[in-house]
């Protein structure tokens, strides 16, 4: 479809917005299960601010649990690969979440429904 | 036989709570273990919203007292005893009356920012906490860092010791982010050059005019707010702290220095307090604030009849509403005594 619009000359827009209703939920249903401190967080940033792979990659496990609660999950596989698993967000997070499991537990939810 | 209440603490509360009872007709003694009223509000050059100086508000609470509260002064509440139906409270130097009722007014302690290692504070010399800042308005002198230079910018950190798990503390302490722009506003007004910072999770303006007190802080000061929660801060060379946050609004982590870091810190029970709740048998203290027997409807009633609560013991509030919860600690203490 994008070959052929560029082909014809004109450009197609993607539309930006989160579908919340065509999303499938199923997998931070799955991760929250497993997790359940998964829910606890605050959005605060200090996990992305200490974590060693943001600063070389634009990886933020922020950005990656709400990508997962809005159920924005196509990119995850690729995202939480960045992840070094060093622990040094656990050691931060104020609401206590298991950081270092979640990010297991997101990649072993997600990898699966890529392949 | 007259009626007799021994109120514990003579910060806001315990002042208010007395002075109210006294008007009733009820004797009272005032405990504090200082040697001076007031509380945590000496400390407090300027009151937010309207800035009206800390001693100022103290005399006005002060003012008119009435003569049948005695203050006993230098005496820390260490034992309360239930006896039958009246309380026998004693003191650390021997120090002990019986009582009709009992209130608490214990108020708070600071949170302790040197528990908080990787911000810095007692470490670095220019981390400083928002009481030390208070303390330094106070002084009247034109604001150094500790090396003796204007900061050029200066950061405000949000949360200290509040909102955090890692220090067994869930609660939210209610004042410090206005206190935040409050004094970032004061900050600016003597500086105007500087470049002036909040780092923020969520900011709390609950209280009437701090929404109009934050827009003043951005219209007329220019006051940057980024919403990202310090995850730690080391020194330069030149003494300058340097901060890592993600800007949580941009996705992207975030170096920035400033001349001078300034800690919220938060309110914390006193430990004190919780020995002597647990003393009388009171269970209801679950995170070491006594918990109201009922928090919408008796909140200066405890489980225990003839004991309750004013202030700050029972959970962070300013002082406007330590007041409030004061006066109406004094009517409900009133009411048990059936006045
Ligand atoms: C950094 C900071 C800035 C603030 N700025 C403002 C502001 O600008 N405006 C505002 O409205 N509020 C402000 N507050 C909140 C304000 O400090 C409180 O509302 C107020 O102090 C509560 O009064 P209180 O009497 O309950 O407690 P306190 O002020 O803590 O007083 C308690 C008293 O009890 C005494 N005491 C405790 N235990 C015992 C014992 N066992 N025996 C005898 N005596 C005892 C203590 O010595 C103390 O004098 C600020 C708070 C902080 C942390
Ligand atoms: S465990 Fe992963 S997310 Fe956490 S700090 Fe290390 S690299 Fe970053
Ligand atoms: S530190 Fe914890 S609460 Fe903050 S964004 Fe990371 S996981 Fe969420
Ligand atoms: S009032 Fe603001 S700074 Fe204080 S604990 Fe609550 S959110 Fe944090």
């Amino acid at each position: 479809m994008e070959k052929k619009a560029r082909q014809f000359g004109y450009t197609i827009t993607r539309d930006r917005q989160i579908d919340y209703d065509a999303n499938k939920h199923d997998i931070s249903k799955i991760v929250a299960a497993a997790e359940p401190s998964l829910n606890l967080c605050i959005s605060c940033g200090t996990c992305s601010a200490t974590c060693s792979a943001a600063l070389f990659t634009d990886f933020s496990l922020r950005h990656v649990i709400l990508l997962l609660r809005r159920g924005e999950t196509s990119g995850l596989a690729k995202e939480v690969a960045k992840c070094m698993l060093c622990g040094k967000c656990q050691l931060v997070c104020p609401r206590n979440v298991s950081t270092r499991n979640l990010i297991i537990q997101i990649s072993k939810a997600v990898i699966p429904a890529q392949l | 036989m007259p009626k007799h209440v021994i109120v514990i603490g003579a910060g806001p509360a315990g002042l208010e709570t007395s002075a109210n009872l006294a008007k009733l007709g009820i004797a009272v003694t005032l405990v504090e273990k200082e040697e001076s009223t007031g509380g945590h509000v000496k400390q407090w050059h300027a009151l937010f919203p309207a800035l009206l100086p800390g001693t100022e508000a103290l005399d006005a609470i002060r003012k008119g007292m009435p003569e049948n509260v005695r203050v006993q002064n230098k005496t820390t509440v260490t034992g309360i005893e239930a006896v039958n139906n009246y309380f026998t409270v004693s003191g650390h130097n021997g120090w002990q009356e019986k009582a009709d009722a009992i209130v608490f007014a214990t108020g708070f302690q600071l949170f302790d920012a040197r528990r908080k290692e990787e911000y810095g504070y007692g470490i670095y010399e220019n981390v400083i906490t928002s009481a030390d800042l208070e303390e330094m308005f106070a002084t009247g002198k034109s604001l150094v860092n500790r090396h003796g230079n204007k900061p050029e910018r200066i950061g405000f950190v949000h949360c200290v010791g509040s909102r955090d798990e890692k220090v067994n503390n869930l609660h939210c302490s209610k004042v410090c982010c206005i206190t935040a722009v409050k004094q970032a506003i004061e900050v600016k007004q003597m500086l105007p050059e500087a470049e002036v910072f909040c780092f923020y999770m969520d900011l709390r303006m609950f209280g009437r005019h701090y929404e109009e007190l934050y827009k003043e802080a951005q219209e007329k000061y220019n006051i940057q707010f980024i919403r990202g929660r310090l995850s730690e801060s080391a020194e330069d060379q030149d003494g300058n702290i340097v901060l890592k946050v993600e800007d949580t609004l941009l996705g992207k982590p975030l170096r920035i220095k400033a001349g001078l870091l300034v800690l919220m810190v938060g309110m914390e029970p006193l430990a004190g307090t919780k020995s002597l709740a647990d003393k009388l048998g009171l269970t209801k203290v679950p995170d070491g604030f006594i918990q109201p027997a009922d928090e919408v409807l008796q909140s200066n009633f405890t489980e225990l009849p003839g004991v309750f609560v004013a202030g700050a013991c029972s959970g962070p509030k300013s002082v406007s509403d330590t007041l409030a919860d004061a006066r109406s600690a004094a009517l409900a203490v009133a009411g048990f005594l059936k006045l």
